[in-house]
């Protein structure tokens, strides 16, 4: 109904977004043997010293937690890797570089509970804080293009959390234009009590507008 | 389902093959989430992740009996937690969406066939005790013409008293694979072309058929 908050607009919790990024695979360096571990949720192990081995973070930070293993560090999160990034995030004001999509909660994971088996971990924290800060500031001027005209938003490489972030503006705004575009609304532009049920599926003519 | 896209089912079962029950509950959990209305009930998933979480149960019961180490017992119940978890809120969730648009749920038959048997006699039975408290509380009070719970008036000339999910809300979707040119609305003006793995925010009426079917994920 028209002006009325919707809980939609806020759907996962960052706690819940939190869970979905646990069951990323990470490799961990066991330092205990012990037998396969047949999940739910899969297959696991069987684990040996010294041997890497592939599981889910949440398994990964448990271990971590009881002393049981080293997380080794994605790829991504190394200096190098993060430095060029952050340079290519600087130089394309319209793109976001491809990231893991939930880099966010991931490095905060790590950051957490194994920051001991980063190697540089103040400066790749920095890094991926300053990556953060330069691609939500590209969701915060993207928002500002969004006009009458955008049926549709393209956003590659667009990660969990900022999604979840920019998540009720974007929908609002975009809500807000379709509902004030749409042929009823303006033969009707005084009734706001009413629901929209637009007689055809038809929203105004509008170009898609890409990032 | 129509024939022609027998091709499109037989290649998405395939790829569920290589997915785990909870990974699909997942989805089913995130689409669920996202979505503004009812979707339909994962029945088959929903009793085989069931049978997963009760086989564990014993299994843990079992590792207590037998003196298990206590570090594989606490993994395998972190992995139970995390899977009741995911559970509990996918029917939650759906709790919770029926009870907000019960009278709406239980007027079209095409949601109630959505629901589960015990959802959709929770359905029922919420939108008859809020037909019943509005009538006691309310409507009963009001003058002839102003007394009906789907209707504002006896002038109104539809039942615009029912809340009824907004459809024509944006979602955030992430394509699984290559759609092609899909068109957004019912005329072929508005045009996209949904390439794979890709993030998109689109009108939730015009994508509920690629949900549906599997194509694309709600995020």
């Amino acid at each position: 109904m028209a002006g009325q908050s919707d809980p939609h607009l806020s759907v996962f919790s960052p706690s819940e977004v939190e869970f979905v990024a646990e069951d990323e695979i990470v490799d961990v360096v066991p330092n205990i043997r012990m037998d396969a571990l047949n999940m739910i949720c899969g297959d696991f192990g069987p684990f040996f010293p010294q041997i890497p081995t592939k599981v889910p973070l949440w398994l990964a930070v448990a271990l971590k937690k009881r002393g049981k293993c080293t997380i080794r560090t994605p790829d991504w999160m190394t200096v190098d890797r993060l430095t060029q990034v952050l340079e290519a995030e600087r130089e394309s004001p319209r793109e976001f570089q491809p990231l893991p999509f939930h880099y966010i909660e991931i490095s905060k994971l790590l950051f957490d509970h194994a920051r001991d088996d980063i190697s540089d971990a103040y400066l790749v924290r920095s890094l991926i804080e300053d990556i953060r800060d330069v691609r939500f500031h590209k969701v915060e001027s993207g928002l500002e293009t969004i006009s009458g005209r955008t049926h549709a938003v393209k956003l590659k490489n667009l990660s969990a959390m900022e999604v979840n972030i920019v998540r009720p503006f974007m929908v609002r705004t975009l809500q807000a234009f379709y509902k004030h575009d749409s042929p009823q609304m303006i033969q009707q532009a005084d009734n706001t009590g009413s629901r929209a049920t637009p007689v055809t599926d038809r929203g105004p003519r509008r170009d898609l507008r890409r990032r | 389902m129509s024939s022609w896209n027998d091709d499109d089912l037989a290649a998405s079962s395939a790829a569920e093959a290589a997915t785990t029950d909870v990974e699909l509950l997942k989805r089913a959990w995130r689409n669920e989430k996202a979505s503004p209305e009812i979707l339909r009930f994962e029945s088959p998933l929903v009793s085989r992740v069931r049978e997963q979480i009760q086989l564990l149960e014993e299994t843990l019961d079992d590792f207590a009996d037998s003196g298990v180490d206590d570090l594989v017992v606490s993994l395998y119940q972190m992995d139970l937690d995390r899977t009741l978890f995911l559970l509990r809120s996918y029917l939650r969730l759906r709790l919770q969406k029926i009870e907000k648009y019960a009278m709406h749920v239980s007027r079209s038959d095409d949601l109630l066939s959505r629901l589960s048997q015990q959802e959709r006699r929770f359905a029922k039975s919420c939108a008859e005790i809020m037909e019943k408290h509005l009538e006691q509380s309310v409507l009963s009070k009001l003058p002839y013409g102003y007394d009906s719970v789907t209707r504002q008036s006896l002038s109104s000339t539809e039942d615009d008293m029912v809340p009824e999910p907004q459809l024509d809300t944006f979602v955030f979707c992430k394509t699984k694979s290559d759609v092609g040119a899909f068109q957004l609305d019912d005329i072929g003006e508005e045009v996209v072309d949904l390439v794979a793995d890709d993030l998109y925010v689109l009108r939730y009426k015009s994508i509920k058929g690629l949900i549906e079917s599997g194509r694309i994920d709600l995020i």
